[in-house]
Protein backbone atom coordinates (compact mmCIF):
# COMPACT_ATOMS: atom_id res chain seq x y z
CA UNK A 1 0.00 0.00 0.00
CA UNK A 2 3.13 2.19 0.51
CA UNK A 3 3.18 3.89 -2.66
CA UNK A 4 -0.39 3.96 -4.15
CA UNK A 5 -2.97 6.65 -4.42
CA UNK A 6 -4.60 5.66 -1.13
CA UNK A 7 -1.49 6.04 0.85
CA UNK A 8 -0.89 6.95 4.43
CA UNK A 9 1.07 10.09 3.50
CA UNK A 10 -1.88 11.28 1.54
CA UNK A 11 -3.72 11.68 4.63
CA UNK A 12 -3.27 14.87 6.99
CA UNK A 13 -4.04 14.81 10.08
CA UNK A 14 -7.11 13.08 11.62
CA UNK A 15 -7.37 10.65 8.27
CA UNK A 16 -8.79 13.86 5.77
CA UNK A 17 -7.87 13.92 2.35
CA UNK A 18 -4.61 16.60 1.95
CA UNK A 19 -5.03 19.14 -1.13
CA UNK A 20 -4.33 17.11 -4.62
CA UNK A 21 -2.94 19.42 -6.48
CA UNK A 22 1.02 19.99 -8.06
CA UNK A 23 2.93 22.29 -5.21
CA UNK A 24 6.47 20.94 -5.87
CA UNK A 25 8.44 18.49 -5.02
CA UNK A 26 7.30 16.74 -1.88
CA UNK A 27 9.03 14.20 0.46
CA UNK A 28 7.07 10.88 1.35
CA UNK A 29 8.53 9.16 4.11
CA UNK A 30 6.80 6.98 6.12
CA UNK A 31 4.79 7.51 9.00
CA UNK A 32 4.28 4.76 11.88
CA UNK A 33 0.81 6.48 12.42
CA UNK A 34 -2.71 5.67 10.71
CA UNK A 35 -5.93 6.76 11.56
CA UNK A 36 -8.30 4.12 12.09
CA UNK A 37 -11.75 6.22 12.80
CA UNK A 38 -13.94 5.63 15.12
CA UNK A 39 -15.98 8.06 18.17
CA UNK A 40 -16.12 7.22 22.02
CA UNK A 41 -18.49 8.73 23.99
CA UNK A 42 -18.85 8.55 27.94
CA UNK A 43 -21.41 10.05 30.49
CA UNK A 44 -21.48 10.01 34.21
CA UNK A 45 -24.71 9.74 35.91
CA UNK A 46 -25.44 10.00 40.03
CA UNK A 47 -24.70 6.13 40.47
CA UNK A 48 -23.91 4.99 37.13
CA UNK A 49 -21.42 5.45 33.70
CA UNK A 50 -22.02 4.99 30.32
CA UNK A 51 -19.13 4.15 27.70
CA UNK A 52 -20.18 4.39 24.25
CA UNK A 53 -18.26 3.58 20.97
CA UNK A 54 -18.96 2.95 17.17
CA UNK A 55 -17.50 -0.68 16.01
CA UNK A 56 -16.65 0.89 12.61
CA UNK A 57 -12.78 0.43 11.94
CA UNK A 58 -11.26 2.23 8.91
CA UNK A 59 -8.55 3.23 7.10
CA UNK A 60 -8.28 6.26 4.04
CA UNK A 61 -11.44 4.86 1.90
CA UNK A 62 -11.79 1.55 3.05
CA UNK A 63 -13.36 -0.03 6.27
CA UNK A 64 -11.46 -3.12 7.56
CA UNK A 65 -13.76 -4.14 9.84
CA UNK A 66 -17.32 -3.35 10.90
CA UNK A 67 -17.23 -5.34 13.91
CA UNK A 68 -13.65 -3.76 16.06
CA UNK A 69 -15.84 -1.71 19.45
CA UNK A 70 -13.68 0.85 21.25
CA UNK A 71 -15.02 -0.27 24.32
CA UNK A 72 -12.49 -2.32 26.88
CA UNK A 73 -13.64 -3.77 30.55
CA UNK A 74 -10.75 -2.84 32.60
CA UNK A 75 -12.59 -3.77 35.73
CA UNK A 76 -16.07 -5.00 37.45
CA UNK A 77 -16.36 -0.96 37.74
CA UNK A 78 -14.08 0.75 34.89
CA UNK A 79 -14.74 0.59 31.50
CA UNK A 80 -11.93 2.70 28.58
CA UNK A 81 -12.80 3.78 25.21
CA UNK A 82 -10.19 4.59 23.09
CA UNK A 83 -10.09 5.86 19.35
CA UNK A 84 -7.17 6.56 16.82
CA UNK A 85 -4.86 4.57 16.17
CA UNK A 86 -5.85 0.75 16.66
CA UNK A 87 -2.54 -0.81 16.61
CA UNK A 88 -1.52 1.89 19.63
CA UNK A 89 -5.40 1.01 20.88
CA UNK A 90 -4.08 -2.43 21.21
CA UNK A 91 -0.62 -2.20 22.45
CA UNK A 92 -1.67 0.48 25.02
CA UNK A 93 -5.23 -1.84 26.34
CA UNK A 94 -2.38 -4.89 26.45
CA UNK A 95 -0.42 -2.50 29.17
CA UNK A 96 -2.86 -1.19 31.31
CA UNK A 97 -3.84 -4.68 31.28
CA UNK A 98 -1.02 -6.41 32.85
CA UNK A 99 -0.45 -3.35 35.15
CA UNK A 100 -3.38 -3.95 36.32
CA UNK A 101 -2.64 -7.28 37.28
CA UNK A 102 0.59 -6.09 39.11
CA UNK A 103 -1.51 -3.63 41.15
CA UNK A 104 -3.56 -6.67 42.03
CA UNK A 105 -0.77 -9.03 43.29
CA UNK A 106 1.32 -6.52 44.85
CA UNK A 107 -1.63 -4.94 46.48
CA UNK A 108 -4.40 -7.23 47.04
CA UNK A 109 -7.38 -5.02 45.71
CA UNK A 110 -8.79 -3.87 42.28
CA UNK A 111 -7.34 -0.50 40.90
CA UNK A 112 -10.07 2.00 41.25
CA UNK A 113 -11.49 4.71 38.65
CA UNK A 114 -9.61 7.27 39.77
CA UNK A 115 -5.86 5.07 40.45
CA UNK A 116 -6.56 3.77 36.78
CA UNK A 117 -7.22 7.59 35.27
CA UNK A 118 -3.88 8.64 37.07
CA UNK A 119 -2.01 5.75 35.84
CA UNK A 120 -3.28 5.82 32.32
CA UNK A 121 -1.57 9.76 32.28
CA UNK A 122 2.34 8.39 33.51
CA UNK A 123 1.62 5.54 30.69
CA UNK A 124 0.87 8.34 28.02
CA UNK A 125 3.27 10.31 29.30
CA UNK A 126 6.23 8.26 29.31
CA UNK A 127 5.68 8.32 25.36
CA UNK A 128 6.21 11.74 25.47
CA UNK A 129 8.05 12.29 22.10
CA UNK A 130 6.69 9.62 20.13
CA UNK A 131 3.14 9.25 21.51
CA UNK A 132 0.85 6.89 21.44
CA UNK A 133 -1.79 7.99 19.11
CA UNK A 134 -5.36 7.01 20.95
CA UNK A 135 -7.77 9.54 22.46
CA UNK A 136 -8.81 7.97 25.52
CA UNK A 137 -11.86 8.19 27.62
CA UNK A 138 -12.20 6.24 31.26
CA UNK A 139 -15.90 6.02 32.16
CA UNK A 140 -16.36 3.69 35.84
CA UNK A 141 -17.48 4.31 39.22
CA UNK A 142 -15.68 5.98 41.95
CA UNK A 143 -15.16 4.98 45.43
CA UNK A 144 -18.47 6.34 46.71
CA UNK A 145 -20.52 4.65 43.50
CA UNK A 146 -20.77 7.79 41.67
CA UNK A 147 -20.34 7.88 38.13
CA UNK A 148 -17.06 9.01 36.65
CA UNK A 149 -15.59 10.34 33.02
CA UNK A 150 -12.20 10.84 33.02
CA UNK A 151 -11.23 12.27 29.45
CA UNK A 152 -7.32 12.55 28.07
CA UNK A 153 -5.16 13.59 25.21
CA UNK A 154 -2.63 11.63 23.57
CA UNK A 155 0.45 12.70 25.72
CA UNK A 156 -1.25 11.80 29.07
CA UNK A 157 -3.27 15.40 30.34
CA UNK A 158 -6.28 14.66 32.06
CA UNK A 159 -9.31 15.58 34.36
CA UNK A 160 -12.44 14.10 35.36
CA UNK A 161 -15.67 15.42 33.61
CA UNK A 162 -19.21 14.66 33.61
CA UNK A 163 -19.28 13.82 29.99
CA UNK A 164 -16.95 13.70 27.22
CA UNK A 165 -16.84 12.51 23.24
CA UNK A 166 -13.89 11.83 22.00
CA UNK A 167 -12.13 10.09 18.11
CA UNK A 168 -13.53 11.74 14.66
CA UNK A 169 -16.88 13.21 15.59
CA UNK A 170 -15.92 14.48 18.89
CA UNK A 171 -16.23 18.28 17.25
CA UNK A 172 -19.63 17.56 16.59
CA UNK A 173 -20.72 15.76 19.70
CA UNK A 174 -19.51 17.49 22.12
CA UNK A 175 -21.36 20.99 22.00
CA UNK A 176 -24.50 18.64 21.29
CA UNK A 177 -23.63 16.96 24.78
CA UNK A 178 -23.09 20.49 26.29
CA UNK A 179 -25.98 21.34 25.23
CA UNK A 180 -28.16 18.29 26.75
CA UNK A 181 -26.35 17.52 29.56
CA UNK A 182 -24.69 20.33 30.79
CA UNK A 183 -27.48 22.55 29.31
CA UNK A 184 -24.91 25.14 28.36
CA UNK A 185 -26.18 28.12 25.73
CA UNK A 186 -29.23 27.94 26.80
CA UNK A 187 -31.58 30.33 29.04
CA UNK A 188 -34.12 29.62 31.90
CA UNK A 189 -34.18 25.82 31.94
CA UNK A 190 -34.78 23.51 34.59
CA UNK A 191 -31.57 21.23 35.24
CA UNK A 192 -33.25 17.84 35.59
CA UNK A 193 -30.66 15.40 36.60
CA UNK A 194 -29.81 12.58 34.06
CA UNK A 195 -31.49 9.28 34.43
CA UNK A 196 -29.76 6.55 33.46
CA UNK A 197 -32.97 5.31 30.54
CA UNK A 198 -32.65 8.80 29.59
CA UNK A 199 -28.75 8.98 29.72
CA UNK A 200 -29.08 5.88 27.07
CA UNK A 201 -31.07 7.23 24.66
CA UNK A 202 -29.31 10.52 24.37
CA UNK A 203 -26.28 8.29 23.38
CA UNK A 204 -28.40 6.22 20.93
CA UNK A 205 -29.97 9.52 19.52
CA UNK A 206 -26.25 11.30 19.50
CA UNK A 207 -24.33 8.36 17.58
CA UNK A 208 -27.41 8.30 15.17
CA UNK A 209 -26.59 11.80 14.63
CA UNK A 210 -22.76 11.29 14.37
CA UNK A 211 -23.18 8.51 11.78
CA UNK A 212 -25.15 10.93 9.53
CA UNK A 213 -22.62 13.34 9.30
CA UNK A 214 -18.88 11.82 9.63
CA UNK A 215 -17.67 8.85 7.47
CA UNK A 216 -15.62 7.27 10.04
CA UNK A 217 -18.58 6.67 12.55
CA UNK A 218 -20.77 4.33 11.44
CA UNK A 219 -22.04 0.29 11.70
CA UNK A 220 -23.14 -0.12 15.12
CA UNK A 221 -22.97 1.14 18.57
CA UNK A 222 -21.48 -0.53 21.44
CA UNK A 223 -22.91 0.76 24.86
CA UNK A 224 -21.16 -0.13 28.16
CA UNK A 225 -23.82 0.78 31.21
CA UNK A 226 -21.31 0.79 34.47
CA UNK A 227 -23.43 0.42 37.84
CA UNK A 228 -22.86 -1.20 40.82
CA UNK A 229 -24.54 -4.58 39.68
CA UNK A 230 -21.89 -4.64 36.87
CA UNK A 231 -21.95 -3.90 33.35
CA UNK A 232 -24.38 -4.22 31.51
CA UNK A 233 -23.70 -4.38 27.45
CA UNK A 234 -26.29 -3.40 24.29
CA UNK A 235 -25.45 -3.11 20.60
CA UNK A 236 -27.76 -1.18 18.38
CA UNK A 237 -27.28 -0.85 14.70
CA UNK A 238 -26.15 1.95 12.61
CA UNK A 239 -25.94 2.80 9.12
CA UNK A 240 -23.46 1.09 7.36
CA UNK A 241 -23.02 3.67 4.55
CA UNK B 1 18.55 1.62 42.09
CA UNK B 2 17.10 -1.14 40.08
CA UNK B 3 13.72 -3.14 40.50
CA UNK B 4 13.07 -6.29 39.82
CA UNK B 5 10.70 -6.50 36.37
CA UNK B 6 8.05 -7.68 38.72
CA UNK B 7 7.38 -4.43 40.54
CA UNK B 8 6.72 -1.14 39.00
CA UNK B 9 9.42 1.33 39.66
CA UNK B 10 8.07 4.51 40.97
CA UNK B 11 10.86 5.05 43.63
CA UNK B 12 13.31 7.15 41.76
CA UNK B 13 15.63 8.35 44.44
CA UNK B 14 17.92 10.64 41.83
CA UNK B 15 15.53 12.53 39.26
CA UNK B 16 18.67 12.55 36.95
CA UNK B 17 18.84 8.96 36.56
CA UNK B 18 16.36 8.50 33.98
CA UNK B 19 15.81 4.86 32.40
CA UNK B 20 17.92 4.36 29.01
CA UNK B 21 15.65 1.31 27.60
CA UNK B 22 14.71 1.87 24.54
CA UNK B 23 12.08 -0.47 24.72
CA UNK B 24 9.08 1.14 25.40
CA UNK B 25 6.92 -1.32 26.80
CA UNK B 26 9.53 -2.33 29.39
CA UNK B 27 9.69 1.67 30.09
CA UNK B 28 6.18 1.81 30.39
CA UNK B 29 6.29 -1.06 32.80
CA UNK B 30 9.29 0.30 34.73
CA UNK B 31 9.90 3.91 35.05
CA UNK B 32 7.15 6.42 34.79
CA UNK B 33 9.81 9.38 33.76
CA UNK B 34 10.35 9.93 30.27
CA UNK B 35 13.49 8.72 28.66
CA UNK B 36 15.39 10.44 26.40
CA UNK B 37 13.92 10.48 22.58
CA UNK B 38 13.96 7.74 20.70
CA UNK B 39 14.75 8.93 17.27
CA UNK B 40 17.53 11.95 17.67
CA UNK B 41 18.11 12.93 14.37
CA UNK B 42 14.48 13.36 12.84
CA UNK B 43 11.77 13.25 15.51
CA UNK B 44 8.21 11.69 14.50
CA UNK B 45 5.83 14.12 13.01
CA UNK B 46 2.79 14.16 14.68
CA UNK B 47 -0.67 13.59 13.48
CA UNK B 48 -2.62 16.30 16.23
CA UNK B 49 -2.00 19.00 17.62
CA UNK B 50 -1.32 19.92 21.12
CA UNK B 51 -3.46 21.65 23.75
CA UNK B 52 -1.96 25.36 24.12
CA UNK B 53 -2.89 29.32 24.73
CA UNK B 54 -3.57 30.46 27.83
CA UNK B 55 -3.62 33.90 30.21
CA UNK B 56 -2.01 33.57 33.82
CA UNK B 57 -1.01 35.56 35.75
CA UNK B 58 0.69 36.02 39.37
CA UNK B 59 1.72 38.81 41.71
CA UNK B 60 3.13 39.59 45.07
CA UNK B 61 1.47 42.44 47.72
CA UNK B 62 1.51 42.73 50.83
CA UNK B 63 -1.48 40.35 51.73
CA UNK B 64 0.57 37.37 50.34
CA UNK B 65 0.56 35.92 46.63
CA UNK B 66 -2.05 36.11 43.94
CA UNK B 67 -2.44 33.89 41.30
CA UNK B 68 -4.79 33.68 38.51
CA UNK B 69 -5.72 31.78 34.91
CA UNK B 70 -8.51 31.35 32.28
CA UNK B 71 -9.65 27.79 32.51
CA UNK B 72 -9.50 27.29 28.45
CA UNK B 73 -7.71 24.39 27.37
CA UNK B 74 -7.68 24.60 23.24
CA UNK B 75 -6.08 22.72 20.50
CA UNK B 76 -5.46 24.42 17.32
CA UNK B 77 -8.57 26.08 16.46
CA UNK B 78 -10.91 23.45 19.19
CA UNK B 79 -11.53 24.05 22.75
CA UNK B 80 -10.48 20.77 24.13
CA UNK B 81 -11.98 21.52 27.44
CA UNK B 82 -14.08 24.75 28.69
CA UNK B 83 -13.19 23.82 32.29
CA UNK B 84 -9.51 23.02 32.58
CA UNK B 85 -7.22 23.35 35.68
CA UNK B 86 -4.05 25.96 34.83
CA UNK B 87 -3.19 26.71 38.96
CA UNK B 88 -2.32 23.31 40.26
CA UNK B 89 -1.74 23.42 44.20
CA UNK B 90 1.88 21.49 44.51
CA UNK B 91 1.93 21.49 48.60
CA UNK B 92 0.15 24.08 51.42
CA UNK B 93 2.25 26.56 50.86
CA UNK B 94 2.70 26.40 46.86
CA UNK B 95 0.96 26.62 44.30
CA UNK B 96 2.18 26.89 40.27
CA UNK B 97 0.40 28.15 37.25
CA UNK B 98 0.40 26.52 34.16
CA UNK B 99 1.41 27.48 30.53
CA UNK B 100 2.63 25.55 27.31
CA UNK B 101 1.38 21.75 26.87
CA UNK B 102 -1.11 21.06 29.29
CA UNK B 103 0.23 17.40 29.63
CA UNK B 104 3.69 18.43 30.15
CA UNK B 105 2.61 20.94 32.57
CA UNK B 106 0.62 18.38 34.54
CA UNK B 107 3.29 15.44 34.66
CA UNK B 108 5.98 18.01 35.69
CA UNK B 109 4.16 18.92 38.51
CA UNK B 110 3.13 15.92 39.53
CA UNK B 111 7.07 15.54 39.83
CA UNK B 112 7.91 18.53 41.69
CA UNK B 113 5.05 17.85 43.98
CA UNK B 114 7.14 14.09 44.76
CA UNK B 115 10.21 15.85 44.71
CA UNK B 116 9.10 18.44 47.08
CA UNK B 117 7.54 16.07 49.66
CA UNK B 118 10.87 13.92 49.55
CA UNK B 119 13.15 16.87 50.49
CA UNK B 120 10.47 17.54 53.68
CA UNK B 121 10.55 14.08 54.83
CA UNK B 122 14.47 13.64 54.39
CA UNK B 123 15.17 17.71 55.77
CA UNK B 124 12.38 17.91 57.85
CA UNK B 125 11.49 21.33 56.33
CA UNK B 126 9.80 22.58 53.35
CA UNK B 127 11.96 23.37 50.65
CA UNK B 128 11.93 27.54 49.41
CA UNK B 129 10.22 28.64 46.57
CA UNK B 130 13.88 29.67 45.12
CA UNK B 131 14.63 26.42 45.74
CA UNK B 132 11.91 24.63 44.13
CA UNK B 133 11.94 26.69 41.55
CA UNK B 134 15.40 25.90 40.82
CA UNK B 135 14.36 22.07 41.31
CA UNK B 136 11.93 22.32 38.37
CA UNK B 137 14.41 24.52 35.95
CA UNK B 138 17.50 21.56 37.04
CA UNK B 139 14.99 18.89 36.04
CA UNK B 140 13.26 20.31 32.86
CA UNK B 141 17.28 21.40 31.55
CA UNK B 142 17.99 17.49 30.17
CA UNK B 143 15.13 18.05 27.44
CA UNK B 144 15.95 21.68 26.30
CA UNK B 145 15.88 21.00 22.70
CA UNK B 146 13.11 19.25 22.63
CA UNK B 147 9.55 19.94 22.47
CA UNK B 148 8.52 20.03 25.78
CA UNK B 149 6.97 23.42 26.94
CA UNK B 150 6.46 24.21 30.11
CA UNK B 151 6.20 27.61 30.89
CA UNK B 152 4.95 27.77 34.96
CA UNK B 153 5.36 30.45 37.78
CA UNK B 154 5.81 29.23 41.21
CA UNK B 155 4.03 31.26 43.70
CA UNK B 156 4.65 30.13 47.43
CA UNK B 157 5.18 31.25 51.14
CA UNK B 158 8.28 30.98 52.88
CA UNK B 159 8.26 31.08 56.63
CA UNK B 160 11.16 29.02 57.22
CA UNK B 161 14.21 31.64 55.65
CA UNK B 162 15.83 34.46 57.06
CA UNK B 163 14.10 36.47 54.20
CA UNK B 164 10.17 35.24 55.23
CA UNK B 165 7.35 36.28 53.22
CA UNK B 166 5.57 35.63 49.99
CA UNK B 167 7.87 34.78 46.70
CA UNK B 168 7.17 34.50 43.21
CA UNK B 169 9.66 33.03 40.67
CA UNK B 170 8.99 32.45 36.67
CA UNK B 171 10.36 28.85 35.33
CA UNK B 172 10.66 27.99 31.58
CA UNK B 173 11.38 24.97 30.15
CA UNK B 174 13.87 26.93 27.86
CA UNK B 175 15.80 27.36 30.92
CA UNK B 176 15.01 30.80 32.13
CA UNK B 177 14.20 31.15 36.15
CA UNK B 178 13.54 34.60 37.42
CA UNK B 179 12.21 36.24 40.68
CA UNK B 180 10.10 38.73 40.37
CA UNK B 181 6.94 40.58 41.70
CA UNK B 182 4.71 40.34 38.93
CA UNK B 183 4.42 38.01 35.35
CA UNK B 184 1.93 37.08 33.51
CA UNK B 185 2.29 34.14 30.98
CA UNK B 186 0.64 33.14 27.88
CA UNK B 187 -0.74 34.27 24.60
CA UNK B 188 -2.75 36.50 26.82
CA UNK B 189 -0.43 38.09 28.47
CA UNK B 190 -0.08 41.42 26.79
CA UNK B 191 -3.33 42.20 27.80
CA UNK B 192 -3.40 41.04 31.18
CA UNK B 193 -0.08 43.43 31.69
CA UNK B 194 -1.76 46.14 30.63
CA UNK B 195 -3.69 46.03 33.74
CA UNK B 196 -1.79 44.74 35.89
CA UNK B 197 1.04 47.73 35.24
CA UNK B 198 -1.69 50.05 36.41
CA UNK B 199 -3.07 49.13 39.32
CA UNK B 200 -0.60 46.46 40.98
CA UNK B 201 1.46 47.83 43.91
CA UNK B 202 2.78 46.46 47.38
CA UNK B 203 -0.08 48.03 49.77
CA UNK B 204 -2.91 46.57 48.04
CA UNK B 205 -5.52 45.05 50.43
CA UNK B 206 -6.47 41.28 49.69
CA UNK B 207 -10.36 42.73 48.08
CA UNK B 208 -8.02 44.89 45.60
CA UNK B 209 -5.61 42.47 44.45
CA UNK B 210 -8.20 39.73 43.62
CA UNK B 211 -10.34 42.24 41.51
CA UNK B 212 -7.29 43.58 39.76
CA UNK B 213 -6.36 40.26 38.98
CA UNK B 214 -9.96 39.14 38.30
CA UNK B 215 -10.19 42.29 35.66
CA UNK B 216 -6.81 41.62 34.00
CA UNK B 217 -7.76 37.71 33.01
CA UNK B 218 -11.42 39.23 31.92
CA UNK B 219 -9.68 41.62 30.10
CA UNK B 220 -7.64 38.97 28.49
CA UNK B 221 -9.58 36.72 27.78
CA UNK B 222 -12.12 38.88 26.13
CA UNK B 223 -9.12 39.95 23.14
CA UNK B 224 -7.37 36.90 23.00
CA UNK B 225 -9.04 33.64 21.37
CA UNK B 226 -7.04 31.24 22.95
CA UNK B 227 -8.40 32.28 26.56
CA UNK B 228 -11.49 31.87 27.84
CA UNK B 229 -14.71 30.32 29.85
CA UNK B 230 -13.57 31.12 33.41
CA UNK B 231 -11.47 32.66 36.01
CA UNK B 232 -9.16 30.94 39.32
CA UNK B 233 -8.33 33.36 41.74
CA UNK B 234 -5.85 31.14 44.28
CA UNK B 235 -4.00 33.18 47.29
CA UNK B 236 -1.35 32.21 48.95
CA UNK B 237 -0.94 33.51 52.56
CA UNK B 238 1.36 31.94 55.59
CA UNK B 239 -1.51 29.63 56.33
CA UNK B 240 -1.24 28.34 53.64
CA UNK B 241 -3.34 28.55 49.98
CA UNK B 242 -7.15 29.18 49.78
CA UNK B 243 -9.23 29.10 46.40
CA UNK B 244 -11.90 31.80 45.62
CA UNK B 245 -14.82 30.17 43.51
CA UNK B 246 -14.91 29.90 40.01
CA UNK B 247 -16.63 32.44 38.22
CA UNK B 248 -17.58 32.33 34.68
CA UNK B 249 -16.93 35.10 33.27
CA UNK B 250 -20.09 35.34 30.78
CA UNK B 251 -21.71 36.80 32.90
CA UNK B 252 -19.27 40.11 33.68
CA UNK B 253 -19.40 40.29 30.21
CA UNK B 254 -23.00 40.93 30.24
CA UNK B 255 -23.23 42.63 33.62
CA UNK B 256 -20.79 45.06 31.99
CA UNK B 257 -22.42 45.59 28.56
CA UNK B 258 -26.14 46.10 30.87
CA UNK B 259 -23.88 48.89 33.00
CA UNK B 260 -22.55 50.59 30.00
CA UNK B 261 -26.27 50.39 28.29
CA UNK B 262 -27.82 51.90 31.52
CA UNK B 263 -24.71 54.96 31.60
CA UNK B 264 -25.49 55.48 27.72
CA UNK B 265 -29.47 55.75 28.33
CA UNK B 266 -28.88 58.02 31.33
CA UNK B 267 -26.52 59.98 29.49
CA UNK B 268 -28.99 60.01 26.91
CA UNK B 269 -31.25 61.66 28.99
CA UNK B 270 -29.41 64.79 30.12
CA UNK B 271 -28.79 65.87 26.90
Amino acid sequence: LGLKMLSAQNFGESGKMKEYHYAGPTEHRFSPYAFNGGTVLAVAGEDFAIVASDTRLSEGYSIHSRDSPKCYKLTDTTVLGCSGFHGDCLTLTKIIDARLKMYKHSNNKTMTSGAIAAMLSTILYSRRFFPYYVYNIIGGLDEQGKGAVYSFDPVGSYQRDTYKAGGSASAMLQPLLDNQIGFKNMEGVEHVPLTKDKAVQLVKDVFVSAAERDVYTGDALRICIVTKEGIEEQNIPLRKD
Amino acid sequence: MRQGVVYINTNFSSVSGFDAERDSMRTCLLSPLPSLPFVSSQPVPLPFPMAHGTTTLAFVFQGGVLAAADTRSSCSGLVACPASQKILPIHSHLVGTTSGTSADCALWKRILSRELRLYQLRNGRRLSTSGAAKLLSHMLHPFKGTELCVAATLCGWDDHTSLSGPSLFYVCSDGSRLQGTLFSVGSGSPYAYSILDQGVQWGLTVAEATSIAREAVYRATHRDAYSGNCVDVYHVTSQGWTRRTREDLKEEYYREKESRRQTHEAEKKML
